[in-house]
């Protein structure tokens, strides 16, 4: 559902909304001024496999002048590791230049009300223990430690001769 | 973790003044509210006053009030000017340290700081107050007492 922003909330005159294949070249380069890290491939992969697709949200946030000034992106996912099904956000950027608008707890909260309509109750997210600036965004909506813990270990290489 | 005296009472000082930074409140009030002493506290709002958190106004009326910027500071920021928050990074070695056992006990513990140190940084003072705000009333004082029992008694099991 487009959502149309309010003076003095910030960024004035912000649409929230499903992403287009349009969108996905300013979202590559949106993300690579974030990141430093340029993957046109991997956001065309990305688009295809969460845009406009059902149960899973794309969305962007367009400012004045159709420019992009950030997006999320979600899913519903059901029993890993036990859990019934609840929502995961596992993308956010928002432009720098327009940080501190709002426009990040706007993409949050609309990627939110799909998800519960969707029927789930609960959203997760998964972040790098030292992204501070995720972490703190994603802390100031409420979100808290969860009942899962994330474990990870290096993988010896594959030897000669192994299978696979 | 267990937070020293201090550093409690400057959370519930600082967090007190930073919920209507426009307010002016005695330290005696802060003292009153939260059951701690008041000369213990006086000390730790100068500390946080000299690292500019918070604002002292001398005289009749005078008082404290919020000087920072809530949406900011983290509770790191402030826990760390009275406690040691990564115990296990502490400078000094202890014995031990260097054996096969203590090194990878060292590996457990400061896994265990690392994730202590980013929530502690990812909370700002703003934060807390709305989980604050989010969290339920408390409980009416004869429930309390009967949760606080069963709790006591899950422990010692």
């Amino acid at each position: 559902m487009p959502e149309t922003g309010e003076p003095g909330t910030g960024f004035r005159n912000i649409v929230i909304r499903g992403a287009r294949s349009a969108d996905v070249p300013a979202i590559g380069r949106l993300d690579e001024r974030i990141t430093g890290v340029g993957k046109a491939e991997y956001w065309q992969d990305m688009f295809a496999r969460y845009g406009e697709r059902p149960g899973r949200f794309f969305l962007v946030a367009e400012g004045d002048g159709r420019s992009l000034a950030g997006f999320i992106i979600g899913e519903v996912r059901a029993w890993e590791f036990g859990s019934p099904p609840s929502g995961w956000v596992f993308a956010l950027g928002v432009d720098p230049a327009v940080r501190l608008r709002k426009i990040g707890s706007r993409l949050f909260d609309a990627i939110c009300a799909c998800l519960a309509k969707a029927g789930v109750d609960t959203v997760r997210t998964m972040l790098a223990r030292d992204d501070n600036l995720n972490m703190a965004f994603f802390r100031s909506q409420g979100m808290m430690g969860g009942p899962f813990i994330q474990l990870e270990m290096p993988l010896d290489p594959p030897r000669d001769g192994a299978e696979g | 973790m267990k937070l020293q005296k201090a550093t409690r009472c400057a959370l519930f000082a600082i967090l007190e003044l930073a919920r209507d930074p426009e307010r002016q409140i005695s330290a005696a009030q802060i003292a009153e509210k939260y059951g701690i002493s008041v000369n213990h506290l006086a000390k730790v709002l100068r500390d946080l006053t000299r690292a500019g958190l918070v604002e002292a106004t001398r005289g009749a009326g005078g008082g404290y009030r919020f000087s920072g910027n809530a949406k900011r500071t983290t509770l790191y920021e402030v826990i760390e000017m009275f406690d040691v928050v990564a115990a296990s990074r502490a400078v000094r070695p202890e014995a031990g340290d260097d054996s096969d056992m203590g090194r990878a006990l060292g590996r457990v513990l400061a896994e265990i700081d690392d994730i202590t140190v980013s929530t502690l940084k990812s909370i700002t003072l703003t934060t807390l107050l709305k989980i604050v705000q989010r969290q339920a009333p408390p409980e009416p004082e004869g429930t309390a007492k009967a949760q606080t029992g069963a709790d006591a008694e899950a422990t010692a099991s």
